[in-house]
């Protein structure tokens, strides 16, 4: 192992990859864990915008599905480095005349949380049109069982659609990850170092620009394989209880 | 048409649309339009929708072609064949657009230089430039995406159709032609739509590495007159326009295609 390890000493092949400076390792290293903390974030809020979003388009009144259906129907038809772009300088300029409106002085938003917010509410629209499809798949008897015991609507969505809806729902989340994993590099535009952005700053630095950028494709074909992994063992539960089609007496 | 607009005349949605027409107005008569005419004016704005406009048909030709053979590569080709084909897909669909197109950029475009042939060739002229940097990008991440849905499409075509026409002895390409392709196009056709529009939505990627395209114009724009809002709202309104269009033409195309699958 040790040659290995020497591969990426200082005035060696990789070596300009080596974890401290003047290697770049590192910094790609933190980037990554930039890319990651920012789509782990906006998929956290797209998830919970998409399921309120969901149960809104289905069963929501006709203004809310309206209102819905413009919020989809936009932000899927405009390019997301765009509404990237428009949502980067809206939003902090939204808060801060708030503030101001109020009497309190302005701020300065980290680009971590306003790239998290952005990406969440784009990924939201997305993840409302999976989920709408996800929660039509559930057998409607069910639902209809679980209303006849007497269920609030709450304990419904709680016991029933949510836990079933997921095991349609999961390939599409699943590919919303991935997209979204890669959608983090839009941030590199707006100067955000994630790992994109932190690979041409390497570079540029560097020239050695064909050993970063291959690197740090190299990370993304990691994260994208383990989350692939991932979301393959928590469909295999989330499908635990149906039966098995493959081989079945149909 | 009535059963379009029917819809549009309940209560709600008239409300709906008057507050529509009052946030346009608003926009229209608040708003700083006052560069708008110099830019129509000097081309800059419609050359920005033709490059647009060239690049997501040219890549989305080429990629679509491309990515026949991948598919076919996957469904039909001995394994040295698939297995790259397999990876080049992964790769694709695994890593940014962003990241490939610097990497064609940044990183193949500065090894050109050190090969004085290369310097001398007539490719020079081309490989100067950024465009055909982010037309390659954009085609190789077309036909990657479509590659894997082509394979889908191709393996769904019933075998028994294929052993008939092997049957009639046609030759290979000719079975390929007549029968396995166009009923595997027929099939991708509701997904193609879609991935056509995704297709759009990445074109203005290709500013990054300095391409005049629409996204490009108006990050000029905003650059000469420190406007910010303003030329992105245009932006945004130009490519739903256009989202708009490629919908509406894939839905013209689909109705030509008669529905049912054998």
């Amino acid at each position: 192992m040790n040659w290995l390890f020497g591969l990426f000493e200082p005035g060696h092949a990789l070596g300009l990859l080596a974890m401290s400076p003047p290697g770049w390792g590192g910094a790609l290293l933190t980037g990554l864990s930039h890319t990651l903390e920012i789509a782990i974030g906006s998929y956290i809020l797209g998830t919970a915008i998409g399921v309120l979003g969901a149960f809104g388009k289905l069963y929501g009144g006709p203004i809310i599905k309206d209102l819905l259906a413009i919020y989809t129907t936009a932000i899927r038809a405009i390019p997301e480095l765009i509404e990237i772009l428009l949502l980067y300088y809206l939003v902090p300029d939204i808060v801060n005349r708030f503030l101001l409106s109020m009497g309190r002085p302005r701020i300065d938003l980290p680009p971590i949380l306003v790239g998290t917010l952005v990406l969440g509410f784009v990924l939201g629209a997305y993840m409302t049109e999976v989920l709408r499809g996800a929660i039509l798949a559930v057998p409607h008897g069910q639902v209809e069982a679980a209303r006849a015991y007497g269920m609030t609507p709450l304990q419904i969505a709680r016991r029933v659609t949510l836990p079933q809806m997921l095991a349609y729902a999961l390939p599409g989340m699943a590919n919303l990850w991935l997209n979204l994993t890669k959608d983090t590099a839009l941030l590199a535009v707006i100067g955000f170092n994630e790992l994109t952005e932190t690979a041409l700053q390497a570079g540029g630095t560097t020239k050695a620009f064909m050993l970063f950028f291959t690197a740090a494709g190299i990370l993304y074909l990691i994260i994208s394989a383990l989350s692939g992994r991932l979301f393959a063992l928590a469909e295999r539960r989330a499908r635990r209880g149906q039966p098995n089609i493959r081989g079945g007496g149909i | 048409m009535r059963a379009l607009i029917k819809p549009m005349l309940l209560p709600r949605r008239l409300f709906l649309l008057a507050v529509g027409i009052a946030i346009v107005a608003w926009a229209i008569l608040t708003l700083d339009w006052s560069w708008l005419p110099t830019y129509v004016a000097n081309g800059l704005l419609l050359e920005g929708l033709w490059t647009t406009t060239y690049m997501l048909v040219l890549s989305w030709a080429m990629g679509l072609f491309l990515a026949i053979w991948l598919g076919l590569a996957q469904a039909a080709g001995p394994w040295y064949v698939a297995l790259p084909a397999k990876g080049f897909c992964s790769m694709i669909r695994g890593t940014p657009l962003l990241l490939q197109l610097w990497f064609l950029y940044y990183g193949l475009g500065s090894l050109f230089p050190q090969f004085p042939w290369i310097r001398e060739s007539w490719a020079w002229a081309y490989l100067r430039e950024a465009w055909p940097y982010g037309l390659l990008a954009l085609t190789m991440s077309f036909a990657g995406y479509e590659g894997e849905v082509m394979r889908g499409a191709l393996l769904g075509v019933p075998k028994g159709q294929l052993e008939a026409a092997r049957a009639y002895g046609m030759p290979r390409l000719t079975i390929l032609r007549r029968i396995w392709l166009p009923q595997a196009i027929r099939r991708v056709l509701p997904t193609l739509g879609g991935e056509t529009v995704l297709q759009l939505k990445s074109t203005p990627l290709i500013a990054t590495i300095t391409v005049l395209d629409l996204y490009q114009v108006s990050l000029q724009i905003r650059q000469d007159t420190f406007i910010i809002y303003e030329p992105l709202l245009l932006l945004a309104v130009l490519y739903m326009f256009y989202t708009g269009l490629i919908v509406l033409a894939f839905r013209f195309i689909e109705r030509q295609v008669p529905a049912k699958l054998g």
